[in-house]
């Protein structure tokens, strides 16, 4: 047979298998809103980037007569190629071929995209649409996601991963995402629980549609399994790539410098955006972009735990993790929810060599017996935890309250912050001036004339006193009290100047994180 | 398709009406309230003379009926949940002096089952 024999063969062969599931199962496929596995690829990987492996990989179902069917790729796309010129290893199930549905050789190529991902030391992303174990494979189905979920784990903090919701991700599926560091949801699109509405149905008798039980909003507004929701597929993309220009390919690099830009100052003032008043509201994130490039500041679990606010954004080019509280929302707290949310960032962060830039104004912990009774202790901790843990660089901003154990907890000075800024306007102290007077002035309001007067005229007491930065700068546990127009400066100085820093903490095979 | 934004071009301005005096220990802050706090369950003392429904599912069987003195432990109903058919146990001694359910009914979580006194 002549060459070109054989490559009009082979072209043949990869007409068939790209077809996945036909030509109506696409066609259902879009009806939905959803793009086919492989155009998911090609519209997230720079152009002419995507390098597919394993197209001809046949299942090896043999029981029910699976042995008489064919699954052009069973079922998943794998391969690797670019974003904006960052490598990525990649993989799209591929509902139209058995519902996506996962089998041993369906796990096992995941698999070993996984394995050249850690061996290149690149991002892994996985898209995830997929109706669930191949019922016919049995226990094979199982082990295939067994060793996709041991990968993930060998995996974190060594390569960044994604995954992308882009259809049903049910039952044991869902712990794929959960392992890995960023899960993106589309409205409408995706689905994600561990036993379905059937289930429940049956075994419980409640009643829930798919959406109000697993769909996009619910994961990125009340389970906080989501860190980043879309309307569309496209944005989802746009989203994607955006947040592969933050972070390095691994850990051991750090991430792509970009041209320095100056804050957008005219929009983003502090003057204006920033109320002395301790008691009156305003959005963090503004304070954030009147500090960072370009005023660009890329939010992550936007709609969840919004009382305190993470992302990314760059000073000077370079990458930094901010994480601020919010004093828009519940006065900033730190409950269970938000220190989850930081928690699991900060470490991200450290694991990526990403430096913190941490913004407090909170009055301390949400009290409350639904907080206590959900574990704030143990949850809470996860802040005090991965804020001593990481070792990259540390840069703290005390903008206004710093009270009690929420003042500890937002990387101070004794978690090991590199340097600790306060504006004038902050109150680093035990607690709130008037809590405090109450204890600390008992007597002299209760045996007063006019408690009430007596009582005003403590609080302006200890206000005066204690809520500044001055009592803790005077301890050295504020580096530098600065003007609230120079935090850009001082911070871009703070981060120049611990490019190197390398500290070690004692050698062990692992701390033991409140989980 | 509208086009994709992925950034803020200026600052949204406070939701000034939708601002609330939120207390944290005795000093108190003007901010909003997040959804999933407003929505938070309402604290419940323990009171063990009332049994309730640990899951949901449908009441199989009676083991006592209204007057009957029970001790702690004593089996109450049968709940089928999780395809099983589960006894509940009385988590306190008493006389039964209301039953809220009947054979065949099916039942939320946290249903009232039994109350002693």
């Amino acid at each position: 047979m002549s060459l070109k024999t054989k490559t009009s063969d082979l072209k043949k062969r990869m007409k068939d298998a790209v077809q996945g599931g036909g030509s109506q199962a696409i066609e259902k496929q879009k009806a939905g809103g959803k793009l086919t596995a492989r155009e998911r690829i090609l519209a997230l990987l720079d152009k002419e980037s995507f390098h597919e492996y394993d197209l001809f990989v046949e299942h090896a179902g043999r029981d029910f007569d699976m042995d008489k069917k064919y699954l052009p790729g069973d079922g998943v796309v794998t391969g690797t190629g670019t974003i904006q010129g960052h490598p990525v290893c990649i993989y799209a199930q591929d509902f139209t071929v058995a519902g996506g549905s996962l089998g041993y050789m369906h796990a096992k190529k995941i698999a070993k995209i996984m394995d050249h991902a850690m061996k290149l030391k690149v991002p892994i992303i996985g898209i995830n649409d997929s109706g669930g174990a191949r019922i016919q494979e049995g226990v094979n189905s199982l082990a295939g996601y067994g060793e996709i979920f041991y990968r993930n784990t060998q995996a974190s903090g060594y390569i960044p991963q994604i995954s992308v919701i882009l259809g049903p991700c049910a039952g044991g599926a869902v712990y794929s995402p959960a392992l890995t560091d960023f899960v993106f949801v589309v409205d409408k699109i995706s689905k994600m629980f561990i036993t379905g509405p059937e289930v429940i149905k049956t075994v419980l008798g409640e009643e829930i549609s798919m959406e109000d039980l697993g769909g996009a909003k619910v994961h990125a507004t009340i389970t906080g399994n989501a860190h980043f929701y879309a309307e569309s597929e496209l944005e989802c993309f746009e989203q994607i790539k955006e947040l592969v220009s933050y972070i390095p390919w691994n850990n051991t690099k750090t991430a792509d410098p970009y041209p320095p830009k100056n804050p957008r100052s005219r929009s983003y003032k502090i003057d204006s955006i920033f109320p002395t008043n301790p008691k009156q509201p305003y959005d963090v994130r503004n304070i954030i972009m009147a500090i960072c490039d370009d005023s660009k500041f890329f939010e992550v679990q936007e709609r969840w735990a919004a009382n305190i606010v993470i992302g990314f954004a760059r000073m000077n080019g370079q990458t930094v993790g901010f994480v601020a509280n919010q004093p828009l929302v519940l006065a900033g707290v730190l409950d269970v929810d938000s220190s989850n949310k930081a928690g699991r960032f900060i470490r991200f962060c450290d694991s990526f060599n990403i430096p913190l830039v941490t913004l407090v104004d909170l009055p301390g912990y949400l009290p409350g017996i639904d907080q206590e009774h959900a574990g704030v202790i143990r949850h809470g901790a996860k802040v005090l935890y991965a804020y001593s843990e990481a070792t990259v660089p540390k840069t703290t901003v005390i903008l206004r309250k710093a009270y009690g154990g929420g003042y500890i907890a937002m990387c101070s000075n004794h978690l090991r912050a590199d340097f600790v800024f306060a504006w004038p306007t902050a109150e680093i102290a035990v607690m709130g001036p008037e809590g405090a007077a109450n204890i600390i002035f008992r007597k002299e309001i209760t045996t007063a004339e006019n408690p009430e007067e007596m009582r005003k005229l403590k609080i302006k007491e200890y206000k005066e006193k204690f809520a500044n930065p001055y009592v803790a700068a005077a301890y050295g546990y504020v580096d530098a009290v600065i003007e609230p127009s120079e935090t850009r400066k001082f911070v871009l100085h703070a981060l120049e100047i611990s490019k190197d820093k390398d500290v070690k903490g004692p050698k062990k095979k692992h701390g033991i994180p409140p989980f | 398709m509208d086009e994709i934004k992925l950034y803020a071009e200026e600052p949204d301005p406070i939701p000034e009406d939708q601002l609330e005096e939120f207390k944290v220990g005795e000093d108190s802050f003007m901010t909003t309230m997040s959804v999933k706090y407003k929505n938070r369950k309402p604290y419940e003392p323990i009171n063990l003379k009332v049994i309730k429904a640990a899951i949901p599912g449908v009441i199989r069987k009676h083991y006592v009926k209204v007057g009957d003195k029970v001790k702690l432990g004593d089996k109450l109903v049968v709940l089928e949940a999780m395809k099983m058919k589960n006894d509940i146990l009385s988590t306190d001694s008493g006389v039964v002096e209301e039953i809220y359910v009947k054979i065949g009914d099916r039942i939320p979580k946290e249903a009232l089952l039994v109350k002693l006194k």
